[in-house]
Formats: structure tokens, C-alpha cells, sequence
């Protein structure tokens, strides 16, 4: 996934839309993290401002959902289904793999990050581990591998 | 020459997408994506279009295609991966498909094939009924919530509208968190149509012109098909100002979650779609009261209102003729984890654990014993596997110690390790617990830690006592189902693995 750079004209430009309405801070991070791949610290103020909300809302929205980041995302964004499906049928073994090769589940790098996931769906085929966004199913610890290919 | 290949993200996590390729570039055939018919363990499964039925061949690798196309399997042509007539197949035949009547079959991209197969049919009949009779028709067919909850979604509606206001709202619960349930992710990919429609109707019902659908973002292929649909439904009248040149106006718009469990319990999701904090709220009010931006708010989950347009179209009293005491009509199952014929499944209830896992499951996976079966979801109890002969029935599962939840069945062999479930289910209570109240927010945290010192053996009967109280706290004292149901798994667990199974 490729994302922009961070441009804070850019940014105030897209979040015009949102302007005061309390109701779209988690649309408004959103799209901001689909854009350039991540909300910067830079970014809380704007969205404050945007949305007419204090700078602590916008920071309470930021830290409560898993799926927004404060960081750039690694050139590899990785997650391992952690969830009792996959458990079943050897999802700590492949947690166990990342982990021997240095890139336990938590870890992050510029050019790798793992991370879990509780549930990808995929609950019939796992043990299930996401690759920029691809699912794949079925796997072994081969799959690690794959995924510092 | 029709080939019809899924593109249901399980079908694609073990190679669909290929398959399809090697289709598109070595046969003179159109392709077409259709959603998955649910018997994964057979994906990435090829369906021909045959005189006599589709003809289907699978699992499919890339690799076998040439082979496949030797063998003359355009004309359903002898082979070792031939399956037959897929609609003929025992697992899919021996089905009672209303919710997912379509699915698998039609091209969800597709108005014109969902209509060809019935589509809108419910909502036609809707529209020349009253609100307050197509409620009824809901209250007769008997429908309960799939979420989890089971409440009966026609006095939820009656509810939502009677009560005073200046608008009212539709919201689709597709925050389908709990693991080994994907239902809801398969009726939108594989027949977004159905969902708009049964949202549509509960519109007409209620008196309600605005839909939201709180979809997860683990589910993105979910949310670009709904999105098309939608836009689809709109270009061709059947969302917007006027649907079907009735006067009645219906918008739908979709939101997007952000990676919290917790959004999938109501009220922390009304919370999430006004822009906050996925918080709990307490209740009452309830949501069909005071709901979204305090309007009173249907809050259905995906399965619900989806078998919505099958209850218009045959009448309600046909939905209930199906079931048993009071959980009537079809449950869409889903058969995961470590199980050899995993899948969708959609029957009358009634049907037993045991049934569902060893005559459609075909038992474990590994081939070993089974171990333990966990019903509902995360926050469902684990049976044991001689436990199983417990009825799919909102309260026989309940008399059972268990819930259904979701519907989601998730199969262990005799190799799982009960005290590590037990000490995982508090675990993921602690990390999605939203933090309102204490039970939940401390007590999640205590128990995984009373968990590890009984795994060490530490003072093992002090901290069982204590892990029993804590359960009991938490049961009585949180303010939602993850903190107040996070005991079920817990107890069963402990249970299961005291008694050396």
C-alpha cells in the first residue's frame, strides 16, 4: 500500500467536509490515516479544530481503536489471527515462527510490522495470517517466510 | 460458456484468484465471481454450467487447471476433483436456505441476477402493506436477533415505532467480531442486495428514512461490494426519495469500524457511529427508544435483517413453521476451527451440536478425537465432547450453561489446552474491555493474573476461590455482555480441563 506524505495543507484541505460536526472525529482520523498511512500528533489539533471538539476528544478517539496508528506504518504491515479458531488449528505455532525469527507479534520495524488480529473471518480455512491486506489462508509456519520475502 | 468461481475472501485466502486467472487465460470461458455456496473446506471450488446443473470440481489449484480442461470439464467432464452437481451435494442439499438462499449462486454485483432470483420480492410485498403490519408479519415469523442476544426483532420494532420523534434510524450491527463466526461477512459479499432490502423494509416498518451499516474494517472486501451495492440500489431507485416509485424515501450509508471487539455491542457501536470513543452505555434507555443521536434506533445484526425479505415474500407464519419452542425459523451456522468440513450451513433449529460437528463437520480436522467445542463466539462456553448433544435452541443452550451467539461452532482436538482458553478468554476481555466499568476493566486484568498463579500452581484453591468470586462480579456487575459473558468461556474451560478431558 502506497500512502503519501504528510502535508498539513493537504490535510486541512480533505477535512473541510467535517467541518463542526462532532459526529465524523473517527471518519475524520480515518480518512486521514487512508491517505497518508497514519495520523500524526500534528493532526489532533486539526481535527479539534475541524470537528469543533477539544484536542483531549480527538486524543480519546486516537488511542481507543486498535486500527489507528501514530506511526508510520512498516513497508510490511503484517497480522496474525490470534483469535480460538485459528488457535485450533496451530495459530500459536505461527505466532511462535515470527517470534524465532526475530519478529515477534508487537514488533515493529520500518520494513516489518506484526501484529495481531482477533478475527479475520476466515474462521473455517485459518490458521489465518493478513499480508498487506491480502488474507491468506491454510497456513504453516512457511508463511513466515512469505512474509519476509 | 459460464464458469463460476468465488471470490468470497476464504475462497481467495487459499487461491481463488488464481484459479480464476488460469481459467480466464487457457479456456474460451466467461468467469464469473460469484460469492461462496460455504463448503469452504472445498475452495477454491469451479462450478461449470452444465445442462445438467453446475458441474463443480474442487479444491482447485492453479496447477490442476490444464488438467481439468483435458478431462473436458467445461462439459462436467470426469475427473478426480469432479464433486458433481454442487446444489446435489448432501452437505448443501440437506440445507433450508432462506438468509442465504443466493448466496453462492448469483453474481453479487449483479441487480438484474438478483433480482432474476427472487430479489425484492419481500420488499414488493412490503409495499403494498402498512407499517404496522409489516411488523407484525416479523412478530409472527417468530424472528430473534442473530447478534447474540436473541431478542424478538418484531417487539424491538413495534417499539422503535411507537415511540414519539422527529426521525428515526435503521443500523445494522456488521460488527462481526467474535471469532468463529463469518456469516455476516458471507451474505455481503456474496449477496449485498438481501441486506439493503431487509433494511429497507425495516425503514418502511419503523418509519424511518436513514440506514447505517457499522461494518468492521477487517472485512474490506465487504465493504467495497456493499458500497457498489448501494450506489447500485440508488442508480436503479430502489434506495433514495422514492424507492420503487412508492413515495417512501430510504438513505443507507455505510460506516466503518476501527478495530475494537467492543463496537460490536450495541450501544458502544452507536457510540463509534457518532464519532466517539467506543464506550457502553448504560441501560435503559434502550436503543429502540433512544438509539442514534437519541432517535429511537432499530439496532439489527446483519443475519437478522437479511431474513427479512424471505419473511415478507412467504408471510411470517411459513418462517415460524420452522424451529423449535421458542427459537423459531433457520440459523445460518458456521463451522470453523480445527474441523474437516468447515463451513456455512443454514437450518431449521433444533438441530444438535453433535450433529452439526461430526455429520456435517466430519469431526476434527487433525483426525483426532475432538476436545472441546466452543458455541457463540468468544464469549460462548466450551463443551465437552460429550456435551454435544445439546439442541441448537436459544434456551436448551442456555439451560446448557452455553449461548448461541452468532451462531459460530469452533471445533478442538484432544491436544487443546483448556487452562491456556481459559486464561486467553480473560486476556481478550482485557484488551477489548472499553473501560466504562470496573468489573470488567480491573477484574479482566486480576483474573488473567489469578490464571497464570493457578496454571503455576500457586496457592491453586485460595485462587480458585478467588478467580470464582471474580467471576461472579463480573457477571453480575459489568455493564454488557463482553465482561458479563467473559465467565462463560472462563468456567467452562476450568471445568472442562479440571475433569481431565
Amino acid at each position: 500500500m502506497t500512502y503519501e506524505p504528510w502535508d498539513e495543507g493537504v490535510a486541512t484541505a480533505m477535512l473541510e467536509p467535517f467541518t463542526s460536526d462532532a459526529t465524523l472525529v473517527l471518519v475524520a482520523l480515518q480518512a486521514l490515516q487512508a491517505r497518508f498511512g497514519f495520523v500524526p500528533e500534528a493532526a489532533v489539533p486539526l481535527v479539534a479544530h475541524t470537528c469543533n471538539v477539544s484536542r483531549a476528544d480527538v486524543h480519546g478517539v486516537l488511542s481507543f481503536y486498535h486500527e489507528l496508528r501514530t506511526q508510520p506504518p512498516a513497508t510490511r504491515e503484517v497480522r496474525v489471527c490470534r483469535a480460538e479458531a485459528c488457535q485450533a488449528v496451530g495459530a500459536r505455532d505461527i505466532e511462535r515462527a515470527f517470534a524465532d525469527a526475530g519478529h515477534p507479534v508487537g514488533s515493529r520495524t520500518s520494513a516489518l510490522a506484526v501484529d495481531a488480529v482477533y478475527c479475520l473471518g476466515n474462521c473455517a480455512l485459518g490458521p489465518t495470517v493478513e499480508i498487506d491486506g491480502a488474507v491468506h489462508g491454510r497456513c504453516d509456519t512457511d508463511i513466515v517466510r512469505e512474509a519476509l520475502r | 460458456m459460464r464458469v463460476c468461481i468465488s471470490d468470497d475472501t476464504a475462497a481467495r485466502s487459499v487461491g481463488a484468484d488464481a484459479v480464476a486467472h488460469a481459467f480466464a487465460d487457457l479456456a474460451d470461458v466467461e468467469v464469473v465471481r460469484t460469492g461462496s455456496r460455504g463448503l469452504l473446506w472445498l475452495e477454491p471450488l469451479v462450478e461449470v454450467e452444465t445442462p445438467e446443473g453446475r458441474i463443480a470440481y474442487g479444491p482447485v489449484r492453479p496447477s490442476d487447471v490444464e488438467d481439468l480442461l483435458r478431462a473436458g470439464a467445461l462439459h462436467g467432464g470426469a475427473h478426480a476433483l469432479r464433486i458433481g452437481d454442487i446444489a446435489a451435494h448432501p452437505w448443501f442439499a440437506a440445507q433450508d436456505r432462506l438468509t442465504f438462499a443466493r448466496v453462492g449462486i448469483v453474481d453479487p454485483r449483479s441487480l438484474d441476477d438478483f433480482v432474476a432470483h427472487g430479489g425484492f420480492d419481500g420488499l414488493r410485498r412490503a409495499l403494498t402493506l402498512a407499517p404496522s403490519a409489516i411488523v407484525e408479519e416479523v412478530v409472527a415469523s417468530g424472528l430473534r436477533g442473530r447478534g447474540g442476544a436473541g431478542f424478538p426483532a418484531g417487539i424491538k420494532w413495534r417499539t422503535v415505532a411507537a415511540t414519539e420523534s422527529d426521525r428515526r434510524y435503521v443500523v445494522c450491527n456488521a460488527d462481526e467480531g467474535d471469532s468463529g463466526t463469518f456469516a455476516d461477512r458471507m451474505l455481503i459479499e456474496g449477496d449485498p442486495f438481501t441486506l439493503i432490502e431487509g433494511m429497507v423494509i425495516a425503514g418502511l416498518a419503523v418509519g424511518a428514512e436513514h440506514g447505517i451499516v457499522y461494518l468492521r474494517s477487517e472485512y474490506p472486501a465487504a465493504i467495497e461490494r456493499l458500497e457498489a451495492a448501494i450506489a447500485t440500489a440508488h442508480l436503479n431507485g430502489w434506495l433514495g426519495d422514492d424507492i420503487a416509485g412508492s413515495g417512501h424515501a430510504f438513505d443507507l450509508e455505510v460506516r466503518v469500524g476501527a478495530g475494537a471487539y467492543v463496537c460490536g455491542e450495541e450501544t458502544a457501536m452507536l457510540e463509534s457511529i457518532e464519532g466517539r470513543r467506543g464506550m457502553v452505555r448504560a441501560k435503559p434507555p434502550i436503543p429502540a427508544m433512544r438509539g442514534l443521536y437519541g432517535r429511537p434506533t432499530v439496532v439489527n445484526n446483519v443475519l437478522t435483517l437479511a431474513s427479512v425479505p424471505a419473511i415478507l415474500r412467504d408471510g411470517g407464519s411459513a418462517y415460524a413453521a420452522r424451529g423449535v419452542e421458542r427459537s423459531r425459523g433457520t440459523q445460518v451456522f458456521q463451522l470453523g476451527g480445527n474441523i474437516a468440513r468447515g463451513g456455512v450451513l443454514e437450518l431449521p433449529f433444533g438441530v444438535t451440536v453433535r450433529q452439526l460437528v461430526e455429520d456435517f463437520g466430519g469431526g476434527t480436522r487433525s483426525g483426532r478425537p475432538i476436545g472441546a467445542v466452543q458455541v457463540g463466539g468468544p464469549l460462548g462456553s466450551y463443551l465437552g465432547p460429550d456435551e454435544l448433544d445439546v439442541a441448537t435452541d436459544y434456551e436448551a443452550l442456555l439451560a446448557a450453561g452455553g449461548m448461541l451467539g452468532h451462531g459460530g461452532i469452533v471445533v478442538f482436538d484432544d491436544t487443546v489446552d483448556l487452562l491456556a482458553q481459559a486464561r486467553f478468554a480473560m486476556e481478550f476481555c482485557a484488551i477489548e474491555s472499553c473501560g466504562k466499568c470496573t468489573p470488567c476493566r480491573i477484574g479482566s486484568t486480576r483474573g488473567v493474573e489469578t490464571i497464570d498463579r493457578i496454571i503455576a500452581g500457586e496457592r491453586e484453591d485460595a485462587n480458585r476461590e478467588l478467580l470464582d468470586d471474580l467471576l461472579v462480579t463480573m457477571t453480575d456487575g459489568s455493564l454488557c455482555a463482553l465482561g458479563g459473558l467473559t465467565p462463560l468461556p472462563v468456567r467452562s474451560a476450568l471445568r472442562l480441563a479440571a475433569t481431565g478431558r
